[in-house]
């Protein structure tokens, strides 16, 4: 190895080293310094909590026994809203991708459907799904599985029309066609997908959690909010920012090890 | 013997606002073992005409006779290699698709591959190939099903100018020592030449044959070769007056 890679590959080390230094330096000054208004009555504690009051509510939570149970809800929720959202959505994307007359004769509805916004069909889940876990989930779904629909699609047609045409001339059928080409070839924007969409049933299960329900990170929160208990509003926001983070890095995660 | 019969095909295309006629009175037959160029000005209907005899789009009228027991291979502009298979993987697409994986079949394309200097990248990604090699790839893909009669369009204008002639050069032994028959769609004048045994002389759309030449070149071998011969300015000449050129 030469000097000059050497020196090279010390500064990427550097500069990486130095990435994550600011990084964890931008979290621990925000915690100690918001720690440190709270001591001294620079904030106002009851509105704006401190760090020592959310690990306390935490700590409190799990001795009674229900964080997990509250965090497990949430999860439940957001997994099977995502998994039939993406899956059901991908699905639809290829009916639509495969039949192209059902796909200009809904697209008019998909556009509307699209810019609705969901929240406003909470009510009427609530009294079709009944004040359930099942109407979140529904909410969930709804933000997630149009968007999907439209970008899937949007995606699967505009696959290379030469390479289409090439498995044409070996006689390939639609299945094979959608297998070997379709469906391999869109693999980078199927994972962006899922990452939006992460976020997206994120947004519907904690609305619908704050609509209707016993239990949940949503709950949490509104409950907080309605008993003045700024602490569990807080503690609920922080417990969200984990959850949602741990679970892109699950997809970031599911994503390296499929592209091996 | 004429193992394919073209007879008067034409070819509309339609749009909402008209028609456009783009194919009129094209008519060819193809011998056991021959190779045809066609060439023409661009947007004149070439790649409309490989389409239809490879059955991919569908004539307005005319006949295309041709034996039953005889198989078509298509080689598209470009190489249409696909990242996510490696070489190997992408030279089997063809007989995956035809549910021909054969052992016998299996070992064709490894043949292939190890004649054609392919041997130490069957485990290589399409990405970390020189154009020239992917090519030879493609035309792996293209031969592992077994055609007896090759449609290439345009195979080579993906490439730079050198890979382009070293490619054709290959491309062209290949298809000989294979014996297979082949029609190339081309607007190089000097591919078509070197190449073929005749070349088909297109007019501006609607495209109907402006001229045939029987290429005969003294000392006829490979296609840079070819290139040498003495009668290559006199047939590149003829061809270059046939092609009404507005630039």
């Amino acid at each position: 190895m030469s000097e000059e890679h050497r020196k090279y590959l010390k500064k990427i080390k550097t500069t990486n080293f130095l990435v994550r230094f600011f990084q964890i330096l931008i979290i621990t000054l925000f915690i100690i310094l918001w720690q440190f208004a709270a001591d001294h009555n620079l904030i106002n504690t009851f509105i704006a909590s401190s760090p020592k009051s959310i690990v306390n509510t935490i700590l409190s939570l799990y001795k009674d026994g229900t964080l997990f149970h509250h965090l497990w809800i949430t999860f439940y929720e957001v997994i099977i809203s995502f998994l039939i959202g993406t899956v059901g959505g991908i699905i639809i994307a290829t009916i639509l991708w495969r039949f192209k007359f059902i796909s200009r004769v809904i697209d008019p509805y998909l556009t509307i459907l699209n810019s609705l916004p969901k929240v406003s069909l909470g009510p009427i889940i609530i009294i079709i799904a009944g004040a359930s876990t099942n109407s979140i989930i529904i909410m969930a779904l709804f933000i997630s599985v149009i968007i999907t629909i439209i970008n899937v699609h949007q995606a699967f047609s505009s696959t290379d029309e030469n390479k289409i045409r090439l498995l044409k001339s070996f006689k390939a059928k639609p299945y094979q066609i959608f297998f070997k080409l379709i469906l391999p070839s869109n693999y980078q924007n199927l994972i962006s997908t899922c990452k939006v969409n992460i976020g997206l049933v994120f947004i519907g299960v904690i609305m619908g959690e704050f609509l209707v329900s016993k239990a949940g990170v949503g709950y949490l929160i509104m409950y907080g909010s309605q008993v003045f208990n700024l602490n569990l509003v807080m503690t609920g926001i922080i417990l969200l920012a984990i959850m949602a983070s741990l679970m892109y890095y699950l997809i970031t995660f599911i994503e390296k090890k499929l592209a091996k | 013997m004429d193992i394919l019969k073209v007879k008067n095909l034409k070819k509309i295309y339609h749009t909402k606002d008209s028609e456009i006629l783009a194919v009129e009175n094209f008519s060819l037959n193809l011998k056991q073992g021959e190779f045809v160029a066609i060439v023409g000005p661009s947007g004149c209907g070439k790649s409309t005409i490989l389409g239809i005899l490879c059955g991919l789009d569908k004539p307005s009228s005319g006949t295309i006779e041709i034996d039953k027991n005889l198989k078509f291979g298509y080689m598209l502009q470009g190489d249409n290699l696909f990242d996510w298979r490696n070489i190997y993987k992408n030279c089997l697409l063809g007989l995956e698709l035809e549910n021909k994986l054969t052992k016998e079949n299996i070992n064709y394309v490894n043949k292939l591959l190890d004649t054609y200097g392919l041997k130490d990248f069957k485990k290589a990604y399409p990405n970390n190939l020189s154009g020239g090699m992917r090519q030879r790839v493609s035309l792996i893909r293209t031969l592992a099903t077994k055609p007896d009669i090759l449609f290439l369009d345009e195979p080579f204008s993906a490439l730079d100018y050198q890979t382009r002639l070293a490619v054709s050069d290959d491309v062209y032994k290949i298809i000989k020592k294979e014996k297979k028959s082949a029609i190339m769609v081309t607007h190089d004048l000097s591919e078509a030449i070197s190449m073929a045994d005749r070349v088909i002389v297109l007019s501006t759309r609607p495209s109907k044959i402006k001229n045939i030449y029987e290429i005969k070149l003294t000392n006829k071998s490979t296609p840079i070769q070819n290139r040498k011969a003495k009668e290559f300015a006199y047939y590149y000449d003829k061809i270059w007056k046939d092609i009404d050129h507005h630039v």
